[in-house]
């Protein structure tokens, strides 16, 4: 490898870092963490057959899953400023990615749900709760713990997919190697080293995750 | 009608599962201390009748009276529903704790959460019930973390911490390893010496020799026969009671 080419990689490394962590990553944190709180209660309107509610969490799961991710995006984005609804791409692409983590996470979290024995729901009815303290207090504790690993897997296919946001003009990691490709007529190299980037901010997550894993099976 | 110290009556009790006739019109009487204990074989409906009392399954027909109030259960309320379950204990077969509260929290969490107890005052009354069940050193164990009769054990206290006026029993120790099924049975004997009236499933025959007040042989969701232990286990007049008598004595 020439030496203009590790100066250039060396170079770089630190130009597209810098928007993963200020860029890439707030993006995976605010939509993960929105997205979650949309499943939480998408699953639970669910679970406990709220008329009306259930049925649009339903319709909200189908369509959203039914969707291709870039494709709402583009709506998004390029859609509704046609109708006087005018986005900063950042705020677009956070409410994009957390309906649509909303979205498979609710089914995760639904499942973890129904996984939980029905003898919990009776042992809680028998001291006297009602419905919401035995959903809150033992049922989702215990889902959640299941839903653990399927959440963080979910979390781990965000940060990837966080790259689409380059396709809005957000400027994140993939965005920053774009314009340095451009500039330098080294894509191999440089989609390489972002690829690098991103395994390495999965690694850790996926490391962080067995941790936790552990963590939890000990309880 | 009833005698003055009647604590549960119960008048035609009916179930059905789909077409299926579960319980075809169950009468029970009990008084305050009473023991009953409710045998018959596998399928005759017991788990059933015990289920319906607290409106764990929803009877058909019939008419519930506990501690002198009525309940109608075809158009049960709500509301009623909780005042039946205030009144009544569970013991599950398969124990059923909180998975995710310890030993201690399993016993306090209705008391703090569903009778608004002070946490405090929650967990003194918790530990005391633990103790009482043999337990005293075992109040911050999770379930997973503990014996299939400290489980069940713990599954007692809970019931008893309420303090309800019955306290229904689903085989409570046919989960158990034979070794682990005395510790059970011993707690249970000490409630019925206390004077706790209680509704007990079992297979026990001894146990149910020694506590019961009334036995009832359930068959096909029908009261077969019913009288004290002597009558149905030393001259039961049934041949269907003989019969089922004769099926667990073999079984060892
Ligand atoms: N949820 C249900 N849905 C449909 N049928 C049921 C249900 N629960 C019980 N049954 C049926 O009702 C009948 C009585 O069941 P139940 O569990 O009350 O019997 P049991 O006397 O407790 O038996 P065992 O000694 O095996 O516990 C059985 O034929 C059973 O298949
Ligand atoms: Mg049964």
């Amino acid at each position: 490898m020439s030496e203009r080419l590790w100066e250039l990689l060396l170079q770089s490394f630190g130009q597209i870092l810098i928007p993963g962590l200020t860029i890439t990553i707030p993006l995976t944190v605010c939509s993960f963490t929105i997205g979650f709180m949309i499943a939480l209660v998408a699953a639970t309107v669910q679970v406990a057959g709220i008329k009306g509610l259930k049925e649009l969490a339903r319709l909200y799961v189908w369509v959203i899953r039914g969707t291709p991710l870039l494709v709402q995006l583009y709506v998004i984005f390029y859609g509704l400023p046609g109708f006087g609804i005018v986005w900063p791409a950042f705020p677009a692409a956070v409410v994009v990615f957390a309906v649509n983590t909303g979205a498979y996470a609710s089914e995760t979290l639904r499942a973890a749900i129904e996984s939980v024995p029905k003898g919990q729901w009776e042992a809680g009815y028998c001291v006297g709760m009602d419905y919401w303290q035995i959903l809150f207090r033992i049922i989702l504790p215990q889902a959640l713990k299941t839903a653990f690993p399927p959440l963080g897997n979910s979390l781990i296919g965000l940060v990837k997919d966080t790259s689409l946001a380059a396709t809005i003009t957000v400027t994140e990691m993939f965005m920053a190697a774009q314009r340095i490709a451009a500039r330098t007529y080294e894509p191999f190299a440089l989609y390489c080293e972002t690829a690098l980037i991103y395994l390495i901010f999965c690694t850790i997550l996926t490391r962080l995750q067995r941790h936790l894993e552990k963590k939890l099976r000990m309880e | 009608m009833f005698s003055t110290n009647n604590m549960l009556s119960i008048t035609n009790l009916q179930k059905k599962f789909g077409s299926q006739n579960v319980l075809n019109g169950i009468d029970l009487q009990m008084d305050k201390g009473d023991v009953v204990v409710l045998i018959g074989p596998s399928g005759s409906g017991k788990t059933t009748f015990l289920r319906c009392i607290n409106f764990l399954e929803q009877p058909d027909e019939g008419i519930i009276v506990l501690d002198g109030e009525q309940f109608s259960v075809k158009d049960i309320q709500k509301k009623e529903i909780s005042r039946i379950r205030r009144k009544t204990g569970f013991v599950f077969q398969n124990y059923n704790l909180f998975r995710n509260k310890t030993a201690l929290q399993n016993v306090t969490e209705g008391l703090i959460v569903a009778r608004k107890m002070k946490k405090t005052a929650a967990e003194k009354l918790g530990r005391q019930v633990l103790d009482q069940v043999g337990l005293s050193d075992r109040y911050d164990y999770y379930p997973h973390q503990l014996s299939g009769g400290q489980q069940q054990r713990v599954g007692i206290a809970r019931a008893i911490a309420l303090n309800p006026e019955v306290i229904l029993f689903d085989e409570p120790t046919s989960a158990l390893d034979p070794e682990l099924v005395g510790e059970v049975l011993a707690v249970m004997r000490d409630l019925a010496r206390e004077g706790r009236t209680m509704i007990i499933v079992t297979h026990e025959m001894n146990f149910a020799r020694q506590v019961a007040t009334k036995v009832i042989f359930l068959d096909h969701g029908e009261v077969v026969e019913e009288g004290t232990p002597e009558q149905i286990f030393e001259e039961p007049g049934e041949e269907r009671t003989r019969q089922f008598l004769r099926s667990v004595s073999h079984r060892g």
